[in-house]
């Protein structure tokens, strides 16, 4: 039996959702029987993790400030073993920009893009650019902050007097915002376990929105609003393949734990390409990563204890 | 779904008991396809769990909420409501724990009775009909007016708290412009007749004439008898929310549109904003056999509204003039809405406009239609200021430049700060946009200068026509 400390809420723009995943994991270590503390993350807390004296910290955090490495880098000063990847990775995976840079430099396919700060517009004139990056896109394009979650921020810019309003929107969100070329097809996610020797992926789980136009906030957390598929029902090799570029982009961006890798793909061009990775999925009742393993035999209890013995 | 408690640790529930058989705790793709399957078509139109999550945020601590709808229950003297609670106990402690009357007790409906006096009405008893909240007639009118399909009719914007009603019953909505004197009638009038066209017939008109949430206009005394007029000569029903009514800080006041017709008027009152939202107490004044359907449609819903709170509030209006505590309120936002009114016009770019509300507890801000102000909300959020998306208040994704503003929850000096804050935000933005179009020159002069570079679009004429009001 361990004291458990569940970080949850926060002021990220996800805090509903991590609070949603954090009630589920204490619920799973109440289960287990394991001594879970639940803390809303604020001003106290240091104080709070001083006081509870856990033996490890379950990151339930969504968002800024829980997966940009910033919650991982304070348990480290204070000695506390925590969940999932280490702080450098965090860093990677959180901004959007690294982690499809560090995918591109290493061949794994990902959508061409262009990445600016706000700087780089107000001070360097950065617009004077767009035509040319839009020609070489093609619209419609996606703008996206390069560290929101759950898909918060992201516009598609169908037109060129769009793409400004787009950029503000992504602005909005984040200093640093991308421009991406759009892959028209469907909407992969591989989950990712390393509790064990190597990395080892879960089925793959394919989100079909009801209604929506794309994958969005909504659709991710809403019964109802999603019809979610898995396995994927996929080509044989196509799933090797995905499977072989999500387990690249885990160990290229040097995570550890768990993760999700989120993935497009084309089927009319048999095309795939790694969008981004998440380093603490959801694990909300909608979440994909408690579906995958779901569907590999593995409870929600189990994943929450797998995840708990990876902790270091 | 929800996580429960805000922070789990404080008031954590009890651990499980060890003998009880463990709870499944699967979450398979079938299983979350198979709740899927069983939910009811209307909840596929109720949104938005994006804006709820937001908003969510706009509750935490540190950040000053100019979201809220909140009157300010801080200056209610707690002596009063435990002599009040200490009245209610001694005299009727069974009866306030028991069961109540369904149209509410008997006590409560004079209390009723003479706030619609105040606001020019005569009522009987028999035409009351007591509620949780405004909000449940709201609710009891959709339920007993409308089939699947069927119109409302509102303003542009609408309350956002009747949105989700409407939509959950599953109403077609058309909403209809407003201009600074409320709802245009020659809109409404082209609009019905639109609809006659297509033979279809609103059930009902639903108005928020005074001081109107989140547009903050007052529907004028011309207006009131036109409108009324038209829901006669069409015998199409009125729902007439008044909730801020006794809210007025200046100019004239117009006479309920039910006071000019009982006829075809539905009224709804609550005691939220003269005594307390947490009595969770309203009513409903309407035509008769109207108000009997209510009844029955309240008795499926909750049986009674809380004889605790009905006690309280009888308690309370025995104790001495209840309109005291309303003038207070009213000098309070008074001046919180000249600290706003003032401070807009100090931080806010020129490209925006809002209104200029002579009551209620609401600004709508309309801003260059460049600018999401769903996004807009986590940029200021970020600067530890929030507001309500505008887009909230409409059924048809428009208002998305707009926002609406309270300035009834917190002080003066916040007030300032939160538009301080807030005019920073749209001022950037502003500008960046002037560097992304090229309209400005890079690191050239700030927004309010700007003006000339960023025209109205018809994107913005489309949410509301109003002047800007210069309150210097």
């Amino acid at each position: 039996m361990s004291r458990v400390a569940v970080l949850k809420g926060g002021r990220s723009l996800e805090r509903q959702v991590s609070l949603r995943s954090g009630a589920r994991v204490e619920d799973a270590l109440d289960r287990l029987g394991h001594d879970p503390v639940g803390i809303d993350v604020g001003a106290d807390l240091v104080d709070r993790l001083r006081e509870s004296r856990p033996d490890v910290a379950f990151v339930a955090l969504h968002g800024r400030d829980g997966e940009d490495g910033t919650v991982q880098e304070l348990l480290d000063t204070l000695a506390i073993p925590y969940t999932g990847s280490r702080v450098s990775a965090c860093i990677r995976a959180a901004d959007k920009v690294l982690a499809k840079h560090a995918m591109r430099d290493r061949e794994v396919p990902t959508p061409e893009f262009f990445a600016f700060s706000e700087t780089a517009f107000n001070e360097l004139g950065a617009a004077q650019a767009l035509p040319a990056i839009q020609e070489r896109l093609g619209f419609p394009i996606v703008v996206k902050p390069a560290s929101q979650g759950s898909a918060l921020g992201i516009k598609f810019a169908r037109t060129s007097a769009s793409v400004p309003a787009a950029l503000l929107a992504a602005f909005s969100y984040d200093r640093k915002v991308l421009l991406e070329r759009h892959v028209d097809g469907r909407d992969l996610a591989v989950s990712i376990i390393a509790d064990g020797a190597s990395p080892r992926a879960l089925p793959i789980v394919e989100a079909v929105p009801v209604q929506d136009e794309f994958y969005d906030f909504e659709a991710r957390y809403e019964f109802g609003r999603t019809k979610f598929s898995c396995p994927a029902q996929l080509p044989e090799a196509t799933a090797r393949e995905a499977i072989r570029i999500a387990l690249s982009v885990f160990e290229l961006l040097g995570l550890a734990g768990f993760a999700r890798v989120d993935l497009m793909f084309d089927d009319k061009r048999d095309e795939l390409y790694a969008l981004e990775a998440d380093v603490v999925p959801g694990l909300t009742d909608t979440s994909l990563l408690p579906q995958a393993a779901d569907a590999a035999g593995i409870g929600f209890d189990e994943l929450v204890q797998r995840i708990l013995d990876a902790a270091v | 779904m929800k996580a429960g408690a805000e922070d789990g640790s404080a008031l954590r529930r009890p651990p499980p008991a060890k003998a009880a058989a463990p709870r499944p705790a699967r979450t398979a793709t079938h299983e979350i396809e198979r709740y899927g399957s069983l939910f009811a078509q209307r909840t596929t139109v109720m949104n938005s769990s994006a804006m709820r999550d937001l908003m969510a945020l706009t509750e935490r601590p540190e950040v000053i909420s100019l979201a809220g709808g909140l009157p300010d229950t801080s200056t209610f003297p707690p002596d009063s409501y435990a002599a009040l609670m200490g009245t209610v106990a001694a005299r009727a402690c069974a009866r306030a724990l028991q069961y109540g009357p369904t149209e509410g007790l008997e006590a409560i409906k004079d209390c009723v009775r003479e706030v619609m006096a105040a606001e020019g009405m005569n009522i009987d008893r028999g035409e009351v009909l007591v509620t949780s909240g405004g909000q449940q007639v709201i609710d009891l009118v959709c339920k007993t007016l409308l089939d699947p399909g069927d119109v409302v009719v509102c303003e542009a914007p609408t309350y956002p708290g009747a949105v989700p009603t409407f939509c959950s019953y599953q109403a077609e909505v058309v909403h209809v412009a407003m201009d600074d004197d409320g709802m245009r009638i020659d809109e409404l009038e082209q609009t019905l007749a639109r609809l006659e066209g297509a033979g279809r017939r609103p059930k009902f008109i639903y108005t928020v004439p005074n001081f109107h949430n989140p547009a903050g206009v007052t529907l004028s005394g011309a207006r009131r008898h036109e409108l009324v007029r038209i829901a006669s000569e069409r015998e199409v029903l009125v729902l007439e929310d008044n909730p801020y009514g006794m809210l007025r800080y200046e100019g004239p006041s117009f006479p309920a549109l039910r006071s000019l017709s009982e006829e075809f008027v539905i009224y709804a009152g609550t005691f939220s904003k003269i005594l307390s939202p947490g009595v969770r107490l309203g009513w409903a004044a309407a035509p008769g056999p109207v108000l009997e359907k209510m009844n029955i449609g309240k008795q499926a819903s909750d049986l009674c509204s809380s004889s605790i709170s009905q006690y309280f509030v009888c308690a309370y209006f025995e104790a001495g003039p209840w309109q005291q505590y309303v003038h207070s309120l009213i000098e309070m936002y008074r001046r919180r809405r000249d600290a706003m009114l003032d401070a807009l016009a100090e931080h806010l770019p020129h490209e925006a406009y809002w209104t200029h509300p002579r009551g209620g507890l609401f600004i709508w801000v309309t801003l260059p239609d460049y600018i999401d102000t769903t996004d807009l909300l986590a940029r200021a959020l970020e600067e530890r200021v929030a507001f309500v998306p505008g887009r909230a208040a409409f059924v048809d994704g428009r208002g998305g430049s707009s926002m609406r503003l309270n300035f009834s929850g917190v002080d003066q000096e916040q007030i300032r700060e939160g538009i301080r804050r807030l005019g920073e935000v749209i001022g950037e933005q502003v500008r960046l946009y002037g560097t992304l179009t090229g309209a400005e020159r890079v690191g050239s002069r700030p927004a309010r200068a700007g003006r000339a570079a960023f025209p109205q679009t018809g994107e913005l004429a489309r949410i509301l026509h109003l002047p800007r009001k210069h309150t210097e």
